[in-house]
């Protein structure tokens, strides 16, 4: 199945942002200048970069929660005008992303009120996912009675619940303790392969991002490009501890933290332009 | 123990206070004040014959349809102001004026355009108490979390949906805020539509005490006014508990960490 | 700590409220100018009627003639008086009252119970008190004023002596400070901006409190105006001094709040070095 014949799930072509100067006296940003990659049916593809490098401004895009200044931004084939119904996001402020005025099953189950399915349909979906991520027990309570970990995996089966064509994760882990974002990571994969879902992976760790994508494309700071397009070839059955002390593993996240660390000192953008 | 001491402090300064105010009509008996016992039981002699139902409920009816009535339009508007800027700038000045009117004063004018009877005076009550509601709905609304709104924009909520399941419930707290502040205010509007011009209600009965010199009967009609404001602070809390569970245990779990 | 971010939340709460981009400011004239223009329409083109509702332009006619007149002037200084008469004596006695019972746990909770039966009694449940005891004169309403005024500062002041940092007030117990020194260097730049909410609350129930006393007591001031001008059916002047009286609370607002936003910039650079 070649990239070639099969319309991808997600086109982005030229995409970029300019955040208009909110005072007359301060300046235009450009936060992305020329982004340009597919994304194929069912593959887990990590997105990583500098701080600042427009990650979360991309995956906004993307979203449709943001209009793009100019690209081309294509969904199935359809352009992305606003948020698309065949997409699920999952924030990284679980904490303001999940409703603290309902409990954890009737936040897994709202995106499904909203569209329109049944009670019993919900009911079913809802269990089902809290299960998927090991949260039966927990349907009945309120997120904030959570600990951190827990909100996510909510957060999780919000999304999975929903059957997206497509997932977005922006940064999901970084504001979890180690431990548990190992449990998430692993979670995350589980989840992929069961659905076959397409799953676009916002992260700054790069451990993260080669554990867990079939690809792995690498921002340049702002004015972002992209910088590198990174193939992991490695095993698809991963594990934490043997996965992560694979040479091959230790290779690709050398070499991509030798890209972050080259967008890092320069500015992406200009720094092609100039060696064009 | 725990329920001696709890005990202690609710009653140990109130019963000193009422002890001091017995001994000093004891021994300097004054025309203006009663001694509590006097208090209590007229108390009882007034309000609980006729007048209960001649003017105490009525009385409390209007203040029902005027607290109803406030929280209806504050919030309704508030919402509307509230979810676009372009409208809530357009009204920003006017609303500030016409919250700034001392609500009385529009007394003598309705009285005029309305005439002098209960939906006139539930009017006055309305359209003076919203306003802590309207004001604080505005004010809900635009401190929506901005990662709730991309969660519900990007699940596909319509308008409808993300009123009922996100703007409201996250405003709720906000608007209660407001409604308390309204009680308040509602209570003293009743009262002083009761004043002018109308023959029956819990302001006029109280006001022809003081102009009788029925001066025993006239503190226990301020008695039952403090009673209403209490027993309505109380009702409230309970209602508040109950509508805002969820926010009280988030807040219990914040202040711990 | 939380105290700290509560100040630095209400100073960005302050700040936002007054929405000034150039924006705002025209819409905002815009709809005043409607509104009168609306006002003027309806009540020329007689839809309602023009008896009880005087066109927008007579109303501000005789606005002005009164702005020229010293004995309007005369009726607004005395509500000035014993509006501010009254404000003064509240909040004296509340913020000295209010400290005192909120630096000791003791007497917090003694006295809770009486100030929870109290603050609910409506200020105008008095009025009959007030007429027997002062009859029309200035002492009436000062007796309204200051009830109602004093709850509302006595309030916040308790709050905010509880909102105190308890490791700031620990630390100043062990090095042996009396209470008023306490209450000095403590306790008084946390309830700071407490006290000046509680002054902006208390400044506008006393204006309400003034009127209404002049209304319907008769005491001196604008209130009482009012109630002369519907005795003498002069509804056009009703319309303006109620017009003035709007004016007056927006104004005392505004100055309120300046006030109130200067203390809290100055204060928080204060706040900073208590904390520390």
């Amino acid at each position: 199945m070649s990239p070639e014949t099969t319309t991808p799930v997600l086109l982005v072509e030229g995409l970029r942002k300019i955040y208009p100067a909110p005072t007359p006296q301060a300046e235009a940003v450009e936060a992305i200048r020329d982004l340009t990659f597919s994304i194929p049916q069912g593959q887990l593809v990590c997105i990583v970069g500098p701080s600042g490098a427009g990650k979360t401004t991309l995956l906004k895009c993307i979203a449709g929660l943001l209009p793009a200044t100019a690209g081309r931004l294509e969904l199935e084939g359809k352009a992305i005008t606003g948020p698309p119904k065949t997409m699920a996001v999952v924030f990284q402020e679980y904490g303001r992303s999940l409703y603290p005025w309902m409990s954890v099953q009737a936040n897994v189950e709202l995106p499904l009120k909203a569209a329109g399915l049944s009670k019993t349909e919900r009911r079913e979906r809802s269990t089902d996912a809290l299960e998927a991520v090991g949260l039966s027990d927990a349907a009945d309570q309120y997120p904030w009675q959570l600990s951190g970990g827990m909100q996510q995996r909510v957060a999780i089966a919000r999304a999975v619940a929903y059957r997206p064509q497509i997932l977005l994760m922006d940064e999901p882990f970084a504001a979890v303790d180690a431990q548990t974002r190992a449990d998430l990571e692993d979670l995350v994969r589980k989840i992929w392969k069961e659905l076959g879902v397409t799953v676009l992976f916002v992260t700054h760790d790069i451990d993260e991002s080669v554990y867990l994508g079939q690809r792995v494309i690498v921002l340049s700071n702002r004015p972002t490009v992209v910088q590198d397009d990174v193939t992991i070839d490695l095993p698809d059955e991963r594990d934490q501890l043997s996965t992560r002390s694979d040479p091959r593993f230790v290779e690709l996240r050398h070499h991509i933290y030798g890209e972050i660390q080259r967008a890092k000192g320069n500015r992406g953008g200009d720094e092609q332009a100039a060696s064009a | 123990m725990k329920f001696l001491k709890a005990a202690f402090f609710l009653l140990a300064l109130p019963v000193v206070l009422v002890l001091l105010w017995w001994v000093s009509t004891m021994v300097n008996p004054t025309f203006f004040v009663p001694s509590p016992g006097e208090l209590v039981g007229t108390f009882f002699d007034t309000w609980f014959g006729e007048r209960f139902t001649n003017d105490l409920l009525p009385s409390l009816g209007r203040l029902s349809l005027g607290i109803i009535g406030s929280v209806v339009v504050g919030v309704g508007l508030g919402l509307l102001i509230g979810s676009f800027r372009p409208l809530r700038q357009l009204l920003e000045p006017l609303l500030e004026f016409f919250r700034a009117i001392p609500p009385p004063v529009l007394l003598p004018l309705l009285m005029i355009v309305m005439g002098v009877n209960w939906r006139m005076q539930v009017f006055v009550i309305i359209f003076g108490s919203l306003w802590p509601v309207l004001l604080n709905t505005v004010e809900g609304v635009r401190a929506t979390d901005e990662v709730q709104r991309d969660t519900a924009r990007s699940y596909g909520l319509g308008r409808m949906a993300r009123l009922r399941y996100l703007i409201l419930p996250a405003a709720a707290p906000q608007i209660l805020t407001g409604v308390r502040q309204s009680l308040s205010i509602a209570l003293i509007l009743m009262v002083i539509s009761e004043l002018f011009y109308t023959s029956s209600g819990l302001g006029f009965t109280i006001v022809q005490f003081q102009r009788n010199f029925a001066i025993p009967e006239m503190w226990s009609g301020i008695l039952l006014l403090g009673l209403i404001g209490l027993a309505l602070a109380v009702l409230f809390r309970y209602v508040e508990r109950y509508i805002l569970r969820w926010y009280h245990g988030l807040r219990e779990v914040q202040r711990e960490s | 700590m939380t105290a700290l971010l509560n100040t630095v939340s209400e100073v960005r709460r302050l700040r936002r409220r007054t929405s000034s981009s150039p924006q705002a400011a025209l819409l905002g004239a815009a709809g005043v100018v409607g509104f009168l223009v609306l006002w003027e329409l309806v009540s020329r083109l007689g839809l309602v009627d023009s008896r009880f509702v005087p066109p927008a332009s007579d109303v501000l006619v005789r606005f002005g003639q009164y702005v020229v007149d010293r004995a309007f002037w005369r009726d607004v200084g005395d509500t000035m008086l014993s509006w501010s008469l009254g404000l003064l004596i509240a909040v004296v006695a509340a913020t000295v009252l209010g400290f005192l019972i909120g630096s000791s746990r003791f007497l917090e909770r003694l006295t809770h119970s009486t100030i929870e039966f109290l603050r609910p009694v409506p200020s105008v449940a008095l009025i009959p008190l007030a007429v027997l005891l002062f009859g029309v004169k200035i002492q009436a309403g000062l007796l309204l004023i200051v009830y109602a005024a004093f709850w509302q500062v006595l309030l916040q002041v308790i709050y905010g002596a509880k909102d105190v940092d308890p490791v700031a007030d620990a630390t100043a117990r062990s090095y042996g400070l009396s209470r008023f020194q306490r209450i000095r260097y403590v306790m008084w730049p946390t309830a700071l901006p407490y006290l000046m909410t509680g002054i902006r609350l208390a400044a506008a129930v006393a204006l309400i409190l003034a009127i209404t006393a002049e209304l319907i007591i008769g005491t001196p001031g604008l209130g009482k105006q009012i109630a002369e001008t519907r005795e003498g059916g002069a509804i056009t002047s009703m319309y303006a001094l109620i017009l003035a009286t709007g004016l007056i609370g927006v104004a005392i607002n505004l100055v309120v709040r300046f006030f109130e936003r200067r203390t809290l910039r100055w204060h928080t650079s204060v706040r900073m070095e208590v904390a520390g």
